[in-house]
């Protein structure tokens, strides 16, 4: 469920981590607004919580599989939307940098898919709305499931989205969505049961935690067109400045297109490298010499690229025993390097 | 079943190598994490049948692992643990991409082959990439750069806070999961409702936890500011890292060197 | 030297819920005086502590600390003099390094630069833990981690200090290097323990609380040997007057 750094491309990779960062900045500025002393200790220990929590399973009956916390809901309800983005982004960085759960370019797409979901559009959307002022244990159970089952669909076809349009996978569009959605409806399900029973269980005990969540700064329908605003400034900004990496790009949104449209992809390939080659050299600002370098020695690995073509076997061959050759003299280096110090220890 | 222990047990490990006193050690934060960003970019975009020119980039987690004296033998097994995933996606390819695309002898190689192993490095760059990074800066140390990078300061003091508590929080989970289990009949993975109850008791103790932290704030004069201080020096050895590295990163990048040397030696084999 | 003094009149402290925390307390401390309060769980002693510092105000009744009434708008001098170490010091070390913690209170109270620097170290010195400045709280043993919760507030240099059971969960030889600490310091002190035999190594005065009233104030030794007045508030003898055979050995004296 997690995006890899193995499986995306700079340019996914890199509109994704601009969306993540302007909802930073602005769930930051939000939280300066709200001004309450007390959020950022409760933030940091919160996030600390979902953090070990997520390491218990439990088993689910009757399927011999076993669940866990996804904890994005809770926190928004403890919390508000912008707090609990902050400190779902806060699990993600730790978990990416200790555990590589993804990694660290794909965590903007991992920050946006698991936290901008649940925090801006699942919570005030459907939570809120099933829940309302006067929360009862039915209605904490409707809004938990509905809100979890739908969170986990958009978080899953965002995954979809991003590996197909970074092209480096070969999982069609049509295979990858048939196998993601259903097994997240079902994660979704447990997500929804897990988080509707925990709040109920605090909310039971003490019936106040859950109205300070929800006296924070609410989603009216301005906020949302901010942040919407927001995101796609910051993706076009995105896709302009990093076009220049858009090398692997057409490939991937070709393969998209050719697999869901079935259409002839020479025709598309043209048309889509073209365009992007135009872009290129409209937001080019790196000097011409950098650009046109890389294109040329591009060329020769992107020809690959191009739709079964005739490849020059020699060539590859090549290639194979030259990246065998590098990597054993990497091997070799680290060996000799090792051995070094040892010598210079003793 | 529960793996709680080791997982913050892994963190702290982490923590312990950035402490040692290596020359990378002493860079500046803000240098090692410019330098694995641009590494990482660069790994990530080539095109997705590129095999050759991404074996070049394995001398940066090599040397960076020898002079840093990280333990290697931990970090692989740290990234075996998470190959499974990649893997998993990138076994498609060879299943839908089978034009062969290398003829050795008889035996062609297909598209998808070359392209699930170029997943494979990609991953192994890119994780080792990220390890590297926190053994030899410190999750602290990273979040100082974050500051002066200018990352919003409520957002990294939260992380800051986050990253002090996740011990204290895990030692809490392990003992009551521990004790739970003690009277469980069921010794395999807990139970809905008991999972239930210890997450939602957890809960609460964090909660109680976070009112007595925000006094104990207030006892030494908080005043809705956290000041962090953080000193912080760029001098010609971080240049020298940074721009050498990236320097690297973007010839290797433009310039297939491995293929390069094939071509030599296939030239001259035949 | 008035402002070391702690004189609190008449006080009474209900929580929201209702429930009596203080019911009429007063007591009169002088500069430099080493105060025990001691009282079954639930008498009110944590209770009082923060008050102490004006984190809880009183209902009713006044709290004077050194020469000023404590008042809303007084509250930051009042933390500048009194600091107060809490129970669990977990709670009080939630900076990323020793050194951060330490330096907490005083960047709060504006001090920067070296005369920071000095203060921190001096701090840390005093408790001698000046060697895990750059440690994350998380690697600290117990007792280490008490020693720096109570260099955080002897940073701010206090002219009171506050303490609430600050040796449990120590094990004996921590307890023992921290009696002998806090006995070199010549702050006034308060200490809420349970430790009976704590509050008879360093306090020679004791106020005993029981359901938010005071039912003694006097001399420490005097106080525990009166049999009536610890059953009416629920308390026992301290292990060394119980006539036990090992340690009325090690006391004879």
């Amino acid at each position: 469920m997690h995006m890899a750094d193995a499986l995306i491309s700079p340019a996914v990779g890199g509109a994704m981590w601009a969306a993540t960062a302007g909802l930073i900045a602005y769930s930051a500025k939000k939280l300066k607004e709200e001004a309450d002393e007390r959020k950022v200790p409760l933030m940091g220990v919160l996030g600390a919580f979902i953090f070990a929590s997520q390491m218990i399973n439990f088993s689910i009956p009757a399927t011999g599989s076993s669940g866990h916390l996804g904890g994005g809901m809770i926190l928004a309800i403890l919390l508000g939307p912008y707090a609990a983005f902050l400190v779902m982004a806060s699990v993600l960085i730790v978990q990416a940098l200790f555990f590589a759960d993804g990694g660290l370019l794909a965590l903007g797409c991992n920050i946006f898919n698991i936290g901008f979901f649940p925090c801006f559009i699942v919570y005030p959307l459907i939570y809120r709305k099933i829940v309302g002022d006067v929360p009862t244990q039915k209605k904490i159970m409707l809004g938990s499931l509905v809100a979890a089952i739908i969170g986990l669909q958009l978080g899953a076809f965002g995954v979809v989205l991003e590996t197909v349009f970074s092209g480096i996978s070969e999982l069609p569009f049509r295979t990858f969505v048939l196998l993601m959605q259903p097994i997240h409806l079902a994660i979704g399900i447990v997500e929804g049961l897990v988080t509707a029973a925990v709040v109920t269980f605090v909310w039971k005990a003490r019936p106040e935690i859950l109205n300070s969540g929800e006296r924070s700064i609410p989603i009216g329908v301005v906020d949302m067109k901010k942040v919407l605003l927001g995101l796609g400034v910051a993706a076009a900004i995105a896709g302009g400045v990093l076009s220049w990496f858009a090398s692997s790009n057409p490939d991937g949104l070709e393969w998209a297109m050719f697999k869901t449209s079935g259409k002839e992809e020479l025709k598309s390939h043209e048309t889509v490298h073209t365009s992007l080659a135009s872009i290129q050299e409209k937001t080019a600002f790196l000097p011409d010499y950098g650009f046109k370098k890389a294109e040329s020695e591009i060329e020769p690995e992107a020809s690959v690229e191009a739709p079964w073509p005739a490849v020059d076997s020699g060539t590859s061959v090549s290639g194979l025993v030259g990246g065998g050759l590098t990597l054993l003299m990497a091997v070799l280096i680290g060996l000799g390097l090792k051995l070094k110090r040892r010598k210079s220890v003793a | 079943m529960n793996n709680i222990g080791k997982n913050s047990f892994d963190i702290g490990y982490m923590d312990t190598l950035a402490e040692g006193d290596s020359l990378f050690h002493r860079l500046d934060p803000r240098a090692k994490l410019i330098t694995t960003l641009i590494f990482i970019v660069a790994v990530v975009s080539f095109d997705k049948y590129a095999l050759s020119a991404l074996t070049a980039f394995f001398i940066y987690p090599i040397v960076l692992i020898c002079f840093g004296e990280l333990p290697y033998r931990y970090m692989l097994k740290k990234v075996l643990i998470v190959s499974p995933f990649a893997i998993l996606v990138g076994i498609f390819n060879p299943l839908m991409d089978r034009q062969t695309l290398i003829q050795i002898g008889s035996i062609g190689i297909s598209g998808g082959w070359i392209s699930f192993i170029s997943i494979i490095f990609r991953f192994i760059l890119t994780v080792t990439a990220a390890f590297i990074l926190i053994s030899l800066t410190g999750f602290n140390a990273v979040c100082g750069a974050l500051i002066k990078f200018g990352v919003p300061r409520p957002f990294v003091v939260q992380l800051l806070f986050f990253y002090r508590y996740i011990f204290v929080l895990t030692d809490e989970t392990e003992r009551m999961v521990r004790a739970g289990s003690f009277r469980a009949f069921n010794s395999r993975a807990i139970g809905f409702r008991t999972f239930v109850s210890l997450v939602g008791n957890l809960l609460l103790r964090t909660l109680d936890r976070a009112e007595r932290i925000y006094r104990a704030m207030c006892c030494r004069g908080f005043d809705g500011h956290i000041r962090i201080i953080r000193a912080m020096k760029i001098s010609y050895k971080e240049i020298v890292f940074t721009f050498g590295w990236a320097f690297l990163f973007v010839f290797l990048r433009c310039f297939n060197i491995p293929l390069k040397l094939g071509t030599l030696i296939t030239g001259f084999l035949k | 030297m008035s402002h070391h003094i702690v004189e609190a009149n008449d006080l009474y402290f209900t929580y929201p819920d209702g429930t009596a925390g203080l019911d009429g307390v007063s007591f009169h401390i002088s500069h430099g005086e080493s105060v025990a309060l001691v009282g079954e769980n639930g008498a009110g002693k944590s209770t009082l502590l923060l008050h102490l510092n004006g984190y809880l105000s009183a209902t009713q009744g006044t709290l004077r600390i050194g020469d000023s009434i404590l008042t809303s708008k007084n509250l930051n001098i009042v933390r500048r003099t009194v600091g107060i170490v809490f129970q669990n010091p977990d709670d009080q070390l939630f900076m990323p390094t020793v050194f951060d913690d330490v330096a907490f209170g005083l960047l709060n109270l504006g001090c920067t630069g070296d005369e920071l620097e000095r203060r921190v170290m001096q701090a840390l010195e005093t408790v001698g833990a000046q060697h895990l400045r750059k440690r994350p709280p998380y690697k600290l043993s117990q007792g280490e981690k008490r020693s720096v919760s109570i260099a955080t507030v002897l940073a701010m240099s206090p002219d009171i200090l506050v303490m609430d059971e600050p040796a449990s969960s120590l094990d004996p030889m921590s307890r023992s290097r921290l009696i002998k600490l806090l006995k070199t310091f010549r702050h006034t002190k308060i200490i809420a323990t349970h430790d009976l035999d704590l509050a008879i190594d360093l306090c020679e005065r004791t106020i005993v609380l029981h359901q938010g009233k005071v039912t003694a104030d006097g001399p420490t030794l005097k106080l525990f040997q009166d049999e009536d007045l610890l059953r009416r508030s629920s308390l026992e003898r301290p292990l060394r007057m119980q006539k036990c055979p090992v340690c009325s050995l090690v006391n004879d004296k």
